[in-house]
């Protein structure tokens, strides 16, 4: 029973070590996320290659290029489909969009895209409410072999029917067959669906502001993250924000822990989607 | 009986039938219980929501859905949200992840157990009851291993008794009880002033 408290110390060590090899070697920066769950993945990594400790796994990607970029796909999650979680979607188009339609122009930033499909998805939404051509999309992501996958837009075919279950949940006005051709055993998102997308690699732990936005998505990214992180993150979507602009959480993730609840106004509390509130004048400013 | 071991958290899972079972075993704590209570039944993804109120039901506590960073609270029984895995940090709070099913399952047993398991050492009681599924056995050995204690529904009780063989199987010193006996296991427990295990930062 000590040796099992000890050998969980003396991982937990390792696995900091570890952590901090990724991030000297390349800037990848994983030692403010969850440590249950990058341990979880780490052992993963560890398994697969057949390697006893976190410090042969640190010796082997500090020596071995192709392994550290295996490493790296590991601890990042890509799990998602195209309109997952309709409800939330149902909440965008009834609550976000009346107000978007409100400006000329949307710029519009999925954090952590992944694979690109819930950027299809705010595509098609945007599409169907007349929206589209008057909306720059950036979707970013850590990972750049994941954004290529986004950037291609192709997509196993036996997924489909779930997606389009998931449209239809949504709130979806036409038939999602419309939104790519089909092949063998793929499907392609149309190319008119990319127009305005611009895919991006970009890193929320280390990366800054790139621009003024009016809605942020950034789904099933925070849960990933320690409580630093996360306030340094919501920071800085609050800072790319303009006054009035939404932030997308996961259903699951919410602003409650922050720092920063308060800049923000809760829009829809179960879908979780925020306003930024507008800044409070400083007081340099109210004495002139 | 042995004494029960001072214990600050529980941990349920359960599968095909684990809706009566987990009823039945939250229907047998006291209003006062000082431990942590946290439930993964397996669910459909789209099945949400409808476990906290059918579990609060049964139950003198109050149940919640577990929430990302949420502390995990004595008197309180969390239930592991549809869709997500359900883990246990080892400074005591949630975390979700959507990462890959594991077991083909999500949330997994084995993944809330295993990281429980890191937090509270020996202060960790595991109970794995009926279901068709081999989740949860190596999460189980895991809190064993940890100096926790197991307990897993006597398969001749269970529904369905695959799940319950399985964990028997990883986790050959775990007590084997029927459901009423569980109940009345659970109740008994008590934190005691002792140091606990350490949250490591």
């Amino acid at each position: 029973m000590t040796t099992d408290l000890v050998r969980m110390e003396n991982e937990r060590l390792e696995m900091r070590l570890l952590l901090e090899a990724i991030y000297q070697k390349s800037g990848y920066d994983f030692r403010g996320y969850a440590s249950a769950h990058i341990k979880r993945r780490l052992e993963h990594v560890r398994n697969r290659a057949g390697l006893a400790t976190f410090c042969e796994v640190t010796h082997r990607l500090i020596w071995d290029a192709e392994f550290f970029d295996s490493v790296l796909s590991a601890l990042s999650i890509n799990v998602t489909e195209m309109f997952r979680d309709p409800g939330f979607y149902r909440a965008v188009r009834e609550q976000v969009l009346p107000v978007l339609k409100t400006y000329p122009f949307i710029k519009v930033w999925h954090a952590g895209c992944a694979a690109g499909q819930e950027v299809y998805s705010m595509a098609i939404v945007l599409a169907e409410e007349g929206m589209k051509d008057r909306a720059q999309i950036y979707a970013t992501d850590i990972n750049p072999p994941v954004l290529e996958i986004a950037r291609r837009g192709i997509y196993p075919l036996d997924a489909v029917r779930h997606y389009t279950a998931n449209y239809q949940k949504a709130g979806g006005a036409s038939s999602f067959s419309e939104y790519y051709t089909a092949d063998y055993d793929s499907v392609a998102v149309k190319t008119a669906l990319k127009q305005n997308v611009l895919f991006s690699p970009h890193n929320l732990v280390t990366d800054g502001i790139f621009g003024e936005m009016h809605v942020i998505f950034c789904r099933n990214v925070l849960i990933y993250f320690g409580d630093d992180l996360q306030n340094k993150v919501i920071k800085l979507f609050l800072d790319s924000l303009c006054n009035g602009g939404f932030l997308c959480l996961g259903t699951k993730e919410s602003l409650r822990f922050s720092e920063h609840a308060d800049a923000f106004e809760v829009v829809d509390a179960r879908e979780k989607i925020y306003r930024k509130r507008p800044a409070l004048p400083t007081p340099e400013a109210e004495a002139e | 009986m042995t004494s029960p071991p001072a214990t600050d958290a529980v941990v349920i899972g359960a599968s095909a039938g684990g809706l009566a079972a987990i009823g039945a075993l939250l229907s047998a704590l006291p209003a006062a219980y000082p431990l942590a209570v946290v439930v993964v039944q397996h669910i459909p993804a789209d099945a949400a929501d409808t476990l906290v109120r059918r579990f609060q039901r049964h139950c003198r506590l109050p149940v919640r859905e577990a929430e990302d960073k949420d502390t995990v609270e004595p008197g309180i029984v969390f239930i592991a949200p549809a869709d997500y895995h359900l883990m246990i940090e080892p400074d005591r709070r949630f975390s979700l992840s959507r990462e890959e099913r594991v077991n083909f399952s999500r949330p997994s047993i084995d993944i809330l157990f295993e990281t429980a398991a890191e937090a509270f050492c020996n202060r960790l009681v595991g109970v794995i009851l009926t279901g068709a599924s081999a989740d949860g056995a190596t999460g189980l050995a895991k809190i064993a291993a940890m100096g926790g204690t197991g307990v897993v529904q006597s398969p001749e009780t269970a529904e369905v008794d695959v799940m319950p063989r399985a964990a028997l199987a990883a986790c050959a010193g775990a007590r084997v009880l029927p459901l009423a006996a569980i109940g009345a296991f659970l109740a008994r427990l008590i934190p005691e002033s002792e140091a606990p295990c350490p949250p490591i930062s």
